[in-house]
C-alpha cells in the first residue's frame, strides 16, 4: 500500500487497542489497529456506528489512554506528551463543541484565546475564515440558532482559527444536507491542497470514502482494509452488474438475484437490480435462466460499497441475510387500490416557527413511500403528526381513514411504529420486550405465543433472547424493534430513520424484509437521510426547511436534472440540484 | 505564561457571558435560594405560642382562678375550660388541646391548709419537643404563681431564679434559624452550581472540543470557579438581605467577618461541587448527588436544627465533615452574638482547610482526558 | 383490558428492578435517611455542657451543684472563680448554660429570705435555649421544695405533677422516626414515579407507547400502579423497621394506617406522574420532584408543627398530602387512633390523588415535546 511509504507520515498508530467497562461486560472497542496517515492528504476513518472511529479519533487527540499499543502524531507519542499535540491538532468533536449560548464571533474568540492567537493577527484570520465558511454575515447571530450546515462551518472555523498540523474532524457530516455536505468537502479540499493540513476524516457514509486520499475501514474494533479508496475499488473490478428482466418487478428480482449462488449484493438501483458477484464476471447464466428469462446483466462501475459488502460477507455476516424468509411476514392482503395515507396542506408551527409548511402527499396500498432530507427539514415533524404524536395546526390528514390522534385506541391496532434509534426497553430482556409490545398490542393466548415464536424465528433472536436490549449491537437493536413492531401484523408500517448507524449488510437484510412486507400489501412509511435509501422507495418527498421540494418516483426525480455533462445523477446529485433551483427561484417554491 | 493569561481571560469571558444569558445559573444563584429562605423562613418555627391547653377546674374558687389566671395572661397559652376531666381528654385524643392542666376538687383546701395540692398536668407527648416546651411554659406560670402567694402569706421562696438569656433575648427561633438556613441553602447552590455547569460541558460535547487545545486542568477548573464564586456571594448577599431586612435577624457581628467566612465557605461549597463533577458526567446524576450528599447533611448534620452535642458520637464524628457545621456556628454567631473571635477562628479554619482539600482533590483528581 | 395493563405494570417493575442506578434509589436514599434521621435528628437534650460560678461555697450549694451534676441532662464542665470569664464561655460555644449562685446565697436560705440564682442562657439556638431553661427550672424548684420541706418550712400551696401523654419520657425519636414512614415513602414514590415517564421520554419508548393501542387509562394505571405497589412495600420496610429496630411503639391497628398510607401513595403517585409528564428530560423530572419535596417537607409538620407557622402557610399545608399522612402515622403509632377518628385525614388525600391522576392523565398526551 503506497500511503505506508511516506518517509514522515503525519499519523503512525501501532497496534492500538482499547476497551471499555459497559456495565458488567469489557468491551473491546478497538483492537490491534495499526496505520499510517500521509501529511497533506485526507484520510477517511470509515465505518458503521460503534466501529470505534470515535475512540481513535479521541485516543490520537490524547482524550483517552491506551490500553495498549502507540501512538505518534507529528512524531510526538500522545500517551507521553498530550499538550504538545493538543497544542498543533485541532479537533471537531461530533456536534461541533459550539457553546450555543455565545454568538458566531465569541466563539471564534474563545477558540482563539485558548489557541494563543494574537489579538493583532485575528481581524485578518476572522476574515478569511469568514470567506472561506460563508458565515460572515452571521458574526453576532447566536451559535445555537445556526442551521446544522453552518455549525458544522462554525465548529470547523473554530478549530482553524490557528491553523493545525493536523485536523481531525470526527463524523461532521453527519444529519447535515448535502448541499453543506458538499460545501464541507470543497473547504477540505482548500486546505489541504494549499494549507497543505493533513486531516483525518470519520464518517459512515460509504460514499464519502471515494473523496478521500487514502482510507481506513474500521468494523468492530478492527482495520478491515487500510489504502486509497482506488485500491478499493480496484478489487471489485468486473464484479458489478446492473440486471433487469422483463415482466418481473424489480422487489422480486432483487429477491430472487440475491439467492443465486455467486452473487454476494442485490440492491435496487432505479428500475434495475445491481448485483455484485463473488469472482469477476456475471452470475452463473445456467442457474439464472430458468427462473428469470429475458434477463439482461450490464456491467457497471464498482463503488467503494461493494469492497465493505464483499470484505463483510467474507468474513462470514452472510447467515441473517440470506435467512430472510420468504415466508412472508404478512398474509397477503388484496391490493385494493386507494390510499391509505392521505396529507392536505399539512402545516405545523412551534410559536413563530414554521416546522412543516403546507406538504400534501398521497400513498397508495402496498407502497413504500419515503420522506427524504436533512436534520431539521421537517420529516420528523410530518411522521410525529401522521403518527398522531403531534396535533396539526393547519391542513388535514388521514391514515387509514382516521386521524390518529382523535380517533379510538384501536385504530392504532393497524399500526406499527419503529422510532428513531430503535426505541426500545433498554433494561428489559429482549424476550421481555416482545412480550410486553405484544401484550401492548393486544394479543393474548396462543395468538400470543404463536407470534412470538414467530418473531424468535423469523428475526434469528432465539440466542439472545435473555439479553438486555441496551447491551445488544445496532443490528441486533434494530431487528428487535422490527420484531417488536410487526408483532401485531399490521398494515401500515411507519419507519423513522430505520436505518441510521447500521452496516450495509444489517441495512441491505432489513430492506429485504420490508420489500417482502411491501409485497404483501403493507405500506410503508419511512424517513431517512440516506440519499441511497430513496432507490428502494416506490415514492417519495424531498424537504428541505419544511417544504416539499419536489416528489414523485426515484427514477422520475432523478430524470428531471439530467443534464449532459451528468448523465446518470445521483440520488443525492438530484437533492442538490432540487435545492439550488429552489434557492434560485424562492417565489415558485411556495 | 503570557498565553495561560490569554486562556484564563477567555474563558472566564466566556463563562460570564454564559451565566448572563444562561437563566438556569441565575436561577440556581438567586431564585433558588430567595425561595428556599421565604418557605423555610416563614415555615420553620418551633415557637410554640397560643397553645391550645384545657383548663379544669372541678371547684372554682378565688385560688384556683388566682392559678389559671397565669394561663389567661400568658402569651404561650390560649385556655379552654373544661368541667369534666373526661371531656379534656376527649379534646385531646381529638387534637384539640395540646394539654391538660387540672385541678381536682380538693385543691383549694389542700392550697390553703396543709399545702402540696397536685397540680395535674398532662401533656400530649407524641411532639416531644413542643411537649417539653409547653411543660416548661407551664413549670414558668406555677413558679410566678408560688412567687406571688408567697409575698401574699408574707413570706418567700428558698430560691429566686434569676433567668438570663445571653443574644436573642427574645428567644425567637427564627432569628436562630434563620442564619443557619442560609448555610444549609448557599450549600445546596454552591455544589449546584459548579457541578451542573461542569456537567452540561460534558454533556454537550463542548469540554471535548475546549480540551484538545492547549489549556491546562488548572486554568479550566478557575475559570469555573471565579465566576461562580462572585456569583454565589451574589446570592449569598441576597439572603442576608432578606434576612435582616424581610425577617429581621439582628446582625451584630461586622459585614467583614461574615463576607470573609462566606468567602471561605463558598470555596468549600464549590469545590465539592467541582468534586462532583470530575465523577459525575451528566447533569442528572450530578444533580443527584449534589442533593444526597450537600443538603441532606447540612440540614441535619449541621447543628442548625438539631443540637449537635446531643448525637451518637459516630454521629457526631460524621458531622466534622460536613462543611456546613463550621458555617453555621459562625453565621449564628455573627448574626446573634457579633464578632466572636473565639467562634469564627477556628470554625473559619476549618473551612479554609475544607475548601483547600475539596480543590485540592478536584485539581488532583480532575485530569484532561475522558476515561 | 386488564392483561394490558398487567403487561405494562410488569414492564415497568422490571424497568425499575433490572436497572443498578434505579434499584440505587430504592435502597440508598431510604437506608442512608433512615440511618441519619433516626440517630441524628433528635430533640433531645443530653450532656449539655455548663460552668457553674459558686461565690459561697458551702453545704447548701454544693447540694445544689450536685444536682445539675447529677443530672444526665447536663455535664459540668467548668467552675468559675471570676464572672469576668462568663461571657468568653458563652461566646465561645464552650457552655450553653452557666449557674451563677450568689455571694450570700447561704445566707439568705437560712434567714428565708429568697436565695439568688441566677441561669445564663446561650440564646443563639432558641430551642435548645428553652429547653435548657425548661430543665435548669426543674432542677432549681425540686431544690427549693426539698430544701423548705427538709427544714421543716411551710410546704409550697401546690406542686407541678407533670404526665406526658402517649410519649411518657418525651423521648423525640418516638417523634420523629414514625415521620421517616411518612417522608421516605414520599421520597421514593415520587422519584421512582416522578423519572418514569421523563425516562421513557428520553429513550423515545413513550411514543411507542401512544402509538399502541393502549388507552389513556391503560397508560395511567399502567405508570401508576407500580408507584403504589413500590410505595407500598417501602412503606412496610420502613415501618418494621420503626416498630422492630428503633422499638416505637405502634398502638393502633394495620388498617387504619395502611388505608392512610394507600390513599397517600396514591395521592404522591398522582402528582409524581404529574411532574413527571410536565418534563421532557429527567433532569427537569428530577428538579421538578425536588422543587415538589422540599416545601412539602418542611409544610408538613414533619420537624415543626404546623401550629407555629403564619395563618396563610397553614392554608397552603391543606394541599400537602404529606401533611394528613403525617397526623395518621404518629396518631396511629402512639395514640392508637381508629379510623373513624382518622376521616378528616382520609378524604383530603383521596381528592389529592383523584384530581392529580386526572391531571396527569390529560398531560400525558396534551404534553408533546
Amino acid at each position: 500500500m503506497s500511503a505506508t511509504t511516506d518517509p514522515a507520515p503525519a499519523l503512525r498508530m501501532e497496534a492500538v487497542r482499547r476497551g471499555f467497562r459497559i456495565g458488567r461486560r469489557d468491551v473491546v472497542a478497538l483492537d490491534g489497529v495499526s496505520a499510517v496517515a500521509a501529511a497533506g492528504a485526507v484520510t477517511g476513518l470509515i465505518g458503521p456506528d460503534g466501529a470505534g472511529k470515535t475512540t481513535l479519533m479521541r485516543l490520537i487527540a490524547g482524550l483517552l489512554r491506551l490500553d495498549a499499543g502507540r501512538i505518534e502524531v507529528l512524531g510526538v507519542d500522545v500517551a507521553r506528551d498530550p499538550l504538545t499535540v493538543q497544542g498543533r491538532i485541532g479537533y471537531m468533536p461530533q456536534r461541533f463543541g459550539l457553546y450555543e449560548d455565545l454568538t458566531v464571533r465569541e466563539n471564534l474568540d474563545l477558540y482563539a484565546d485558548l489557541q494563543g492567537v494574537a489579538r493583532a493577527d485575528r481581524t485578518e484570520r476572522y476574515q478569511e475564515l469568514m470567506h472561506m465558511t460563508g458565515l460572515g454575515p452571521f458574526t453576532e447571530r447566536m451559535a445555537g440558532r445556526l442551521s446544522g450546515g453552518m455549525k458544522q462551518k462554525l465548529g470547523l472555523a473554530c478549530t482553524l482559527v490557528r491553523p493545525p498540523e493536523l485536523l481531525l474532524l470526527d463524523e461532521p457530516t453527519v444529519g447535515v444536507d448535502p448541499v453543506s455536505r458538499r460545501e464541507l468537502w470543497g473547504i477540505i479540499d482548500h486546505l489541504t491542497r494549499n494549507a497543505h493540513m493533513t486531516v483525518l476524516f470519520s464518517t459512515a457514509y460509504l460514499d464519502e470514502a471515494e473523496r478521500c486520499d487514502a482510507v481506513l475501514l474500521i468494523h468492530e474494533g478492527r482495520l478491515l482494509g487500510h489504502g486509497m479508496p482506488g485500491s478499493f475499488t480496484a478489487e471489485m473490478a468486473g464484479r458489478g452488474f446492473s440486471a433487469a428482466a422483463p415482466g418481473i418487478g424489480r422487489r422480486r428480482l432483487q429477491a430472487v438475484l440475491a439467492d443465486v449462488p455467486g452473487v454476494i449484493d442485490a440492491v435496487i438501483q432505479g428500475s434495475a437490480v445491481r448485483v455484485v458477484t463473488a469472482t469477476p464476471g456475471p452470475p452463473d447464466p445456467a442457474v439464472l435462466a430458468p427462473s428469470l428469462p429475458g434477463l439482461t446483466l450490464v456491467a457497471t462501475p464498482p463503488r467503494f460499497e461493494d469492497s465493505f459488502v464483499a470484505r463483510l460477507r467474507a468474513r462470514g455476516g452472510v447467515s441473517a441475510a440470506a435467512k430472510v424468509m420468504a415466508t412472508a411476514a404478512s398474509p397477503a392482503q388484496p391490493r385494493a387500490p386507494g390510499d391509505v395515507i392521505v396529507v392536505d396542506h399539512l402545516t405545523r408551527r412551534f410559536g413563530a416557527f414554521v416546522a412543516v409548511n403546507d406538504v400534501s402527499f398521497r400513498v397508495g396500498r402496498g407502497e413504500i413511500f419515503g420522506l427524504l432530507g436533512a436534520n431539521g427539514a421537517g420529516k420528523s415533524t410530518t411522521f410525529r403528526m401522521l403518527c398522531g404524536l403531534l396535533p396539526v395546526t393547519e391542513g388535514s390528514l388521514r391514515v387509514a381513514g382516521f386521524d390518529l390522534r382523535t380517533a379510538a385506541a384501536t385504530a392504532r391496532g393497524r399500526i406499527g411504529y419503529m422510532a428513531q434509534k430503535f426505541s426500545l426497553y433498554g433494561d428489559l430482556s429482549v424476550r421481555q420486550n416482545l412480550r410486553f409490545f405484544s401484550s401492548a398490542y393486544r394479543l393474548t393466548g396462543a395468538r400470543q405465543r404463536a407470534r412470538l415464536d414467530w418473531a424468535v424465528a423469523e428475526f434469528d433472536l432465539a440466542p439472545i433472547l435473555d439479553a438486555t436490549a441496551r447491551d445488544l449491537p445496532l443490528g441486533f437493536k434494530q431487528r428487535l424493534a422490527l420484531a417488536c413492531a410487526l408483532m401485531h401484523e399490521p398494515d401500515i408500517l411507519f419507519l423513522d430513520e430505520p436505518t441510521s448507524g447500521v452496516d450495509p449488510l444489517a441495512r441491505r437484510e432489513f430492506w429485504r424484509r420490508i420489500n417482502i412486507l411491501a409485497e404483501g400489501g403493507v405500506t410503508v412509511l419511512v424517513t431517512t437521510h440516506f440519499m441511497e435509501e430513496a432507490e428502494y422507495c416506490d415514492q417519495l418527498v424531498i424537504m428541505a426547511q419544511g417544504a416539499v421540494l419536489t416528489a414523485g418516483a426515484p427514477e422520475a426525480i432523478k430524470a428531471g436534472v439530467r443534464t449532459p455533462d451528468r448523465p446518470d445523477p445521483t440520488m443525492e446529485d438530484a437533492f442538490i440540484a432540487v435545492i439550488e433551483a429552489a434557492a434560485s427561484a424562492p417565489a415558485i417554491a411556495a | 505564561m503570557n498565553g495561560g493569561f490569554s486562556r484564563l481571560g477567555g474563558l472566564l469571558r466566556k463563562e460570564s457571558l454564559q451565566i448572563w444569558r444562561d437563566p438556569s445559573a441565575l436561577a440556581i444563584a438567586f431564585v433558588l435560594p430567595t425561595m428556599l429562605l421565604l418557605i423555610f423562613g416563614y415555615g420553620v418555627s418551633l415557637d410554640a405560642r397560643n397553645v391550645q391547653i384545657a383548663l379544669v377546674v372541678q371547684h372554682p374558687g378565688p385560688v384556683a382562678s388566682s392559678f389559671t389566671a397565669g394561663f389567661a395572661h400568658s402569651p404561650f397559652f390560649r385556655p379552654r375550660r373544661f368541667l369534666a376531666i373526661q371531656d379534656a381528654e376527649a379534646a385531646m385524643a381529638a387534637g384539640d388541646v395540646q394539654g391538660i392542666v387540672w385541678l381536682q376538687s380538693d385543691f383549694a383546701r389542700l392550697a390553703l391548709g396543709p399545702g402540696n395540692a397536685p397540680i395535674g398536668v398532662i401533656v400530649n407527648g407524641v411532639d416531644a419537643n413542643d411537649a417539653r416546651i409547653i411543660e416548661g411554659y407551664v413549670q414558668q406560670v406555677w413558679a410566678n404563681w408560688l412567687v406571688a402567694r408567697a409575698a401574699v402569706a408574707g413570706g418567700a421562696l428558698p430560691l429566686s431564679v434569676q433567668p438570663r438569656v445571653r443574644f436573642n433575648a427574645a428567644v425567637s427561633s427564627r432569628n436562630y434559624l434563620v442564619p443557619g438556613l442560609i448555610a444549609v441553602i448557599m450549600t445546596l447552590t454552591g455544589a449546584l452550581l459548579t457541578a451542573l455547569v461542569i456537567a452540561r460541558e460534558w454533556e454537550r460535547g463542548t469540554m471535548e472540543a475546549v480540551m484538545v487545545t492547549r489549556v491546562t486542568m488548572r486554568e479550566l477548573l478557575l475559570a469555573k470557579l471565579l465566576p461562580y464564586f462572585v456569583l454565589g456571594m451574589g446570592g449569598m448577599a441576597g439572603s442576608v438581605a432578606i434576612a435582616v431586612f424581610l425577617f429581621g435577624v439582628p446582625l451584630q457581628g461586622s459585614v467583614w467577618v461574615l463576607t470573609a467566612a462566606s468567602a471561605l465557605f463558598l470555596l468549600a461549597a464549590l469545590g465539592m461541587g467541582l468534586l462532583i463533577s470530575s465523577f459525575a458526567r451528566n447533569q442528572f446524576v450530578a444533580g443527584q448527588i449534589a442533593i444526597i450528599t450537600t443538603f441532606l447533611p447540612a440540614f441535619i448534620l449541621s447543628g442548625f436544627v438539631f443540637d449537635l452535642n446531643s448525637m451518637p458520637t459516630p454521629v457526631q464524628i460524621i458531622t466534622h465533615v460536613v462543611a456546613a457545621r463550621y458555617f453555621v456556628a459562625i453565621l449564628q454567631s455573627v448574626f446573634l452574638a457579633g464578632n466572636v473571635w473565639s467562634v469564627i477562628l477556628p470554625n473559619a479554619a476549618a473551612l479554609a482547610l475544607m475548601a483547600v482539600v475539596f480543590l485540592g482533590l478536584a485539581r488532583v483528581i480532575a485530569r484532561k482526558r475522558l476515561d | 383490558m386488564f392483561h394490558q395493563v398487567l403487561a405494562l405494570i410488569v414492564k415497568e417493575l422490571l424497568a425499575v428492578l433490572r436497572d443498578a442506578k434505579s434499584r440505587m434509589v430504592l435502597i440508598g436514599p431510604p437506608l442512608i435517611q433512615l440511618l441519619v434521621f433516626g440517630y441524628g435528628a433528635t430533640f433531645d437534650l443530653n450532656h449539655v455542657p455548663m460552668a457553674i460560678y459558686d461565690q459561697d461555697p458551702s453545704a447548701a450549694s454544693r447540694e445544689l451543684v450536685a444536682r445539675f451534676a447529677g443530672s444526665p441532662t447536663f455535664q459540668v464542665v467548668a467552675r468559675l472563680r471570676s464572672g469576668e470569664q462568663i461571657d468568653d464561655l458563652i461566646d465561645s460555644r464552650q457552655v450553653a448554660l452557666v449557674l451563677v449562685i450568689d455571694r450570700r446565697f447561704t445566707r439568705d436560705l437560712l434567714t428565708h429570705r429568697p436565695a439568688a440564682v441566677q441561669a445564663i442562657v446561650d440564646g443563639r439556638n432558641s430551642n435548645t435555649a428553652l429547653l435548657i431553661q425548661g430543665y435548669a427550672n426543674t432542677i432549681l424548684s425540686d431544690f427549693s421544695l426539698s430544701w423548705g420541706a427538709a427544714r421543716g418550712g411551710p410546704a409550697p400551696p401546690a406542686v407541678l405533677d407533670l404526665r406526658a401523654r402517649y410519649n411518657p419520657s418525651l423521648n423525640s425519636h418516638w417523634f420523629i422516626i414514625p415521620g421517616i414512614v411518612a417522608l421516605l415513602t414520599q421520597v421514593v414514590t415520587l422519584l421512582v414515579v416522578g423519572l418514569s415517564v421523563a425516562r421513557e421520554r428520553e429513550a423515545g419508548t413513550f411514543d411507542q407507547l401512544l402509538v399502541t393501542p393502549l388507552r389513556q387509562i391503560d397508560i395511567l394505571l399502567g405508570k401508576g400502579l407500580p408507584g403504589v405497589l413500590i410505595g407500598v412495600l417501602e412503606a412496610s420496610v420502613i415501618i418494621a423497621a420503626t416498630v422492630w429496630w428503633f422499638n416505637v411503639p405502634l398502638r393502633g391497628g394495620l388498617l387504619p394506617l395502611y388505608l392512610g398510607l394507600f390513599l397517600f401513595v396514591i395521592a404522591v403517585t398522582g402528582i409524581g406522574l404529574m411532574i413527571s409528564s410536565l418534563a421532557v428530560t429527567q433532569q427537569q423530572a428530577l428538579l421538578g420532584a425536588f422543587l415538589f419535596m422540599v416545601p412539602s417537607i418542611i409544610l408538613s409538620g414533619f420537624a415543626t408543627p404546623i401550629a407555629n407557622m403564619p395563618d396563610w402557610m397553614q392554608t397552603l399545608t391543606l394541599l400537602n398530602p404529606m401533611r394528613y399522612f403525617l397526623v395518621i402515622v404518629r396518631k396511629v403509632f402512639l395514640e392508637g387512633t381508629g379510623m373513624r377518628a382518622l376521616a378528616h385525614q382520609y378524604w383530603p388525600m383521596a381528592v389529592i390523588g383523584i384530581v392529580s391522576l386526572a391531571a396527569a392523565g390529560w398531560l400525558f398526551r396534551r404534553r408533546v415535546a
